[in-house]
């Protein structure tokens, strides 16, 4: 029997298929894994006997003919998405110990199909964070090291323990969100795949909030084509969330025709900035490369307003987080400091000590641009530029139908470096932030490793609902770039 | 009649604006699934939305939106074809979300006007500023433990309509005659209940006080003002507080006040330096709320004829006086009772025992209309067996005292009691005669010009009869025996 748990999920779907193993023997093994790379910190909660129950029920369905399209794969779900009788905490001291008596509708729709729940995975606290580093159950170490130097880097951000599980090969795949590149950007840092799709493409019901109107839901895999499999049984209407799209989800895999000959793919020229690394640069015109040498066409294109996305960001993503944030009050569930004198004051100690520094730092930001005498200079400024970028995009598809950028302004780097500017760290989101504000389906690929040994990504941003397109053009770019390059202890793990 | 208060230094005018909050009728709350019931077990009719549960998103009810539309449409009022919900943040425990929904820059109904009806009979129209959608909160107990606090979360995002008034109020009355009709046209249009006392209506009233003429005066607004006769209490109250404050040099604070009714004051709740900065933004959980033209008119078709209309067709149609007319139709049932009396029979002596009868006897009993044990079916017969001569107006109080009794029909009460009249000439001549047989003197002074005895002989005709027999041949037998 191969090593189980390098297979990709297409692999794993044809081995269980023709009988090869069994999806307990595959969630056995993944089990296995997870033990032996615990200190990567990935998981918050594992739920071995749940995965062992729902692996065994599949192995029914399969021998009864009753497969579903992800039946008996073995996956990680960020500890954003409900659970149902299993804790759910978004990483945060305030909700520990909260069990949900509802399954959020991402993870119902994977369990519908099949998919097997291998624990809950570690991310930055409210998915507040660009390197994994702000949550209440400790860092998450990315499998990666730099050449010839042990220093722990991160994994990214928020969705940190998804992508370092993933690419730990202690899950097949994983469920990630994405507020203002927290899928893309641990993809990149981690070596693997992630896509956030279009906003309203997954329901929002039953994952925590952080920014209502920014906050999309996604997968993590190691191949294009997983993450094609992975999203297709992720995405669909649905009618408890009022901002979800009701139109019918394709078979992104059957998009993937790899022809991409005359597509316009646009270069945007605001993308280059300040003090971004050679290899980033050199990587991205790799890209272009790969894609011209493929039959697409490069259209130099422009987006005026980029310089403002992330200060925009900044304020959109706190304003609306403050106010999401604030049932968090000890009242009903979660975490109350009862020591309070009076109401107030158990609000105050109850949030004080429930929420971390950079949570509250992002309430104390977002309370302030909502106030009175500054909502119309931050807030409503903020949704003007924000309807600019938007407006820029849509420009730029009548030009191109793609756009390629990198995906993070550098490699991952050592966990406590930027800890000490909240700025330097927001810098991360610089190119995925874009994709939130305009509501647009982006995707982050590895396309190589740097002089040091890690993984650089590049992203595809498309048209809203242009999924397809991104997944055509990414198996391109997968294939031409044939990242096989595994970290070092999951090489000698395997 | 202008409302003035004679202060120390002259005269003052009180201007007065109203918000009211009236819960709407709907089977389920404005953005959840749950019941939205009253007197239901504490926290029974909660869903995880009105828990506010993490992850939990709201979903607009769309029979919620279209009792707006209703009540702005009774309201007379522009339909705003977009309207958005925002977030209106503060912390307490019966807001589970630390942030209720509401409308704040765009609200679904705008402009609008109704006519109130004054003590005097006068009319005059109060503009409406806006009328918006909102979710309620929940309920804090505060009184069944020693130091804790209960949270009730049953109310908790039903929907609201807070329907805010011109400050074209000018007294006591003319808040009252607002009130008034504006909770008989919501329940006209089946949208809020009215009821005070279980809190589905509630009033909050801004006060304040200038000089005839003059611009408007700082206002306070008033809360917990939770009956007509508590909203007539506060005003007087805070009106006459401010002319004082003002005639002794003082100047008015912007501020909250709240009413006591058992103190019969107002005291002060927040200033305007301590009211809450709510930081309204639109909610990014709901998208922009668009009402097509077509779902207007749709319910503008199934609006019920409104209590103005139906007063002046009163009034037109079946010559009712004013007063009568707005007695009729202060409730919807009364007026339908009314109506099916009145159908094809004498509309006046229909409306004279509508008034005077039956909502004499129910309100002597407590009772509304429509707990009536007489039938409107019921009702109309009487005045059939009146007009037809079956039985004299008195018997028919008598049968009608019956009828309220035992809910019997009038026919069946008429025949066993056997009181129809009797209107066999020859027999009531029997009885005249002997009634002249035996009263000789009186005979004798009424031939002699003393014309009031007349009375005195249909009496003892009656009496003699039992009460059955036609007056009108009474009296027509009476004048030819008695003439001299």
């Amino acid at each position: 029997m191969t090593n189980l748990t390098h297979l990709t999920i297409e692999q794993a779907l044809k081995g269980l298929d023709k009988k090869e193993f069994t999806a307990v023997e595959l969630t056995q093994a993944h089990i296995k894994a997870m033990e032996k790379f615990r200190s990567l910190n990935a998981y918050i909660v594992e739920t071995p006997e749940i995965a062992l129950k729902q692996a065994a029920e599949s192995d029914k369905r399969r021998a009864g003919g009753k497969a579903g399209l992800l039946d008996g794969i073995p996956l990680g779900i960020k500890d954003l998405f409900c659970t149902e009788g299993v804790q759910t905490t978004a990483a945060s001291k305030i909700l520990e110990g909260f069990k949900p008596q509802y399954e959020s509708t991402v993870t119902a729709n994977l369990f519908r199909d099949g998919a097997v729940m291998l624990g809950k995975t570690n991310l930055d606290e409210f998915a507040m964070g660009s390197s994994n580093t702000t949550s209440a159950f400790g860092n998450v170490i990315n499998p990666w090291k730099r050449k010839g130097d042990n220093t722990d880097l991160v994994p990214g951000g928020s969705s940190g323990g998804s992508s370092a599980a993933v690419a730990a090969r202690i899950c097949m795949g994983a469920t990630g969100t994405d507020t203002g590149g927290s899928i893309r950007q641990p993809a990149a840092f981690c070596g693997i795949t992630g896509i956030k799709p279009t906003y309203g493409r997954c329901s929002r019901w039953g994952v925590v909030a952080f920014a209502s109107s920014l906050d999309q839901a996604g997968p993590f895999a190691r191949t294009v084509k997983d993450n094609a499999l992975l999203l297709r049984s992720m995405a669909g209407y649905d009618a408890k969330d009022s901002t979800s799209a009701d139109r019918p989800v394709p078979d992104y895999a059957a998009a993937m025709t790899g022809n991409i000959k005359g597509l316009k793919i646009g270069v945007p020229k605001e993308y280059r900035v300040d003090g971004m690394p050679a290899e980033i640069e050199k990587m991205w015109q790799q890209g272009i490369e790969w894609l011209k040498a493929a039959g697409a066409e490069i259209v130099d294109v422009s987006l005026p307003h980029t310089k403002y996305a992330l200060p925009v960001y900044y304020i959109i993503a706190p304003a609306e987080a403050s106010s999401n944030l604030a049932r968090y009050d000890g009242v009903r569930y979660g975490q109350r400091v009862t020591s309070g004198k009076d109401l107030k004051d158990m609000y105050q100690k109850t949030r004080a000590e429930g929420f971390g520094e950079e949570v509250r730092r992002r309430i104390l930001v977002g309370t302030y641009v909502l106030s009175a005498g500054y909502y119309d200079a931050y807030y409503i400024k903020a949704q003007r530029v924000r309807r600019l970028i938007y407006n820029d995009f849509m420009s730029a598809f009548e030009k191109c139908d793609v756009l390629l950028t990198p995906t993070a302004p550098s490699a991952a780097f050592p966990i406590g470096e930027n800890e000490d500017d909240p700025v330097k760290m927001y810098l991360n989101d610089v190119f995925t932030v874009t994709g939130n504000l305009a509501g647009l389906p982006g995707l982050a690929l590895p396309a190589g490793l740097d002089a040091k040994g890690l993984p650089l990504g590049l992203q595809l941003l498309g048209r809203p609902w242009g999924e397809e397109t991104l997944f055509n053009v990414a198996g391109v770019i997968e294939k031409a770039a044939n990242f096989t390059a595994l970290p070092e202890s999951v090489q000698k793990a395997a | 009649m202008t409302y003035q208060i004679q202060g120390e230094k002259g005269t003052w005018e009180v201007v007065i604006g109203m918000e009211v909050h009236a819960q709407v009728i709907a089977e389920s709350k404005l953005f959840s699934g749950a019941a939205a019931s009253f007197g239901a077990e504490p926290n029974s009719q909660v869903s995880l939305v009105d828990a506010a549960m993490p992850g939990m998103l709201p979903v607009l009810n769309e029979y919620c939106v279209e009792q707006a539309i209703r009540t702005g449409l009774g309201l007379n009022a522009q339909i705003n074809k977009t309207s958005v919900f925002e977030r209106k943040n503060y912390f307490y425990p019966d807001l589970p979300q630390g942030y209720q929904i509401s409308q704040f820059l765009h609200p679904i109904v705008g402009k609008g006007e109704i006519e109130i009806d004054l003590p005097d009979g006068s009319a005059k129209t109060i503009g409406i500023t806006r009328l918006h959608l909102e979710q309620d909160a929940g309920k804090s107990v505060h009184d069944q433990h020693p130091t804790k606090s209960y949270v009730d979360l049953n109310r908790s995002g039903c929907a609201l309509m807070e329907i805010v008034s011109e400050p074209d109020i000018r007294s006591p009355d003319e808040a009252t005659a607002y009130l008034s009709k504006l909770r008989m046209i919501l329940r006209y249009l089946d949208t809020c209940d009215g009821n005070m006392e279980e809190g589905s209506m509630r009033a909050d009233v801004n006060i304040s006080v200038r000089r005839p003429g003059d611009g408007l005066g700082t206002r306070c607004e008033v809360k917990n003002v939770n009956s007509l006769k508590a909203v007539q209490q506060a005003i007087e109250y805070e009106a006459q507080r401010q002319v004082e404050i003002i005639e002794g040099g003082g100047t008015i604070n912007q501020e909250t006040r709240l009413w006591d009714p058992a103190k019969q004051e107002t005291r002060s709740m927040r200033s305007k330096e301590e009211a809450h900065d709510y930081r309204y933004f639109p909610d990014p959980d709901l998208l922009p709320l668009h009402v097509a033209d077509t779902w207007i008119e749709r319910v503008r078709e199934t609006l019920p004829e409104l209590p103005d209309q139906k007063k002046h067709r009163f009034m037109k149609d079946f010559g009712l006086s004013a007063y009568d007319a707005n007695v009729l139709i202060a409730e919807r049932v009364r007026a339908d009772y009314y109506e099916t009396v009145a159908k094809g029979r004498d509309a006046k002596l229909a409306a004279n025992w509508v008034l005077n009868e039956l909502l004499g006897a129910l309100n002597k009993d407590n009772k509304s209309i429509s707990e009536s044990t007489i039938a409107a079916g019921q009702l109309g017969a009487l005045v059939d067996l009146i007009s037809d001569n079956t039985i004299s107006g008195k018997i028919a109080k008598d049968v009608f005292a019956e009828m309220y009794k035992s809910g019997k029909d009038p026919v069946q009460i008429v025949e066993e009691k056997g009181l129809k009249q009797v209107t066999d000439t020859g027999a009531i001549e029997k009885i005249v005669d002997e009634v002249i047989a035996e009263n000789p003197d009186n005979v004798a002074a009424y031939r002699s010009g003393k014309d009031k005895l007349f009375g005195f002989f249909v009496g003892q005709v009656m009496k003699k009869s039992q009460g059955k027999a036609n007056p009108n041949i009474i009296n027509e037998l009476l004048k030819k025996k008695l003439s001299p």
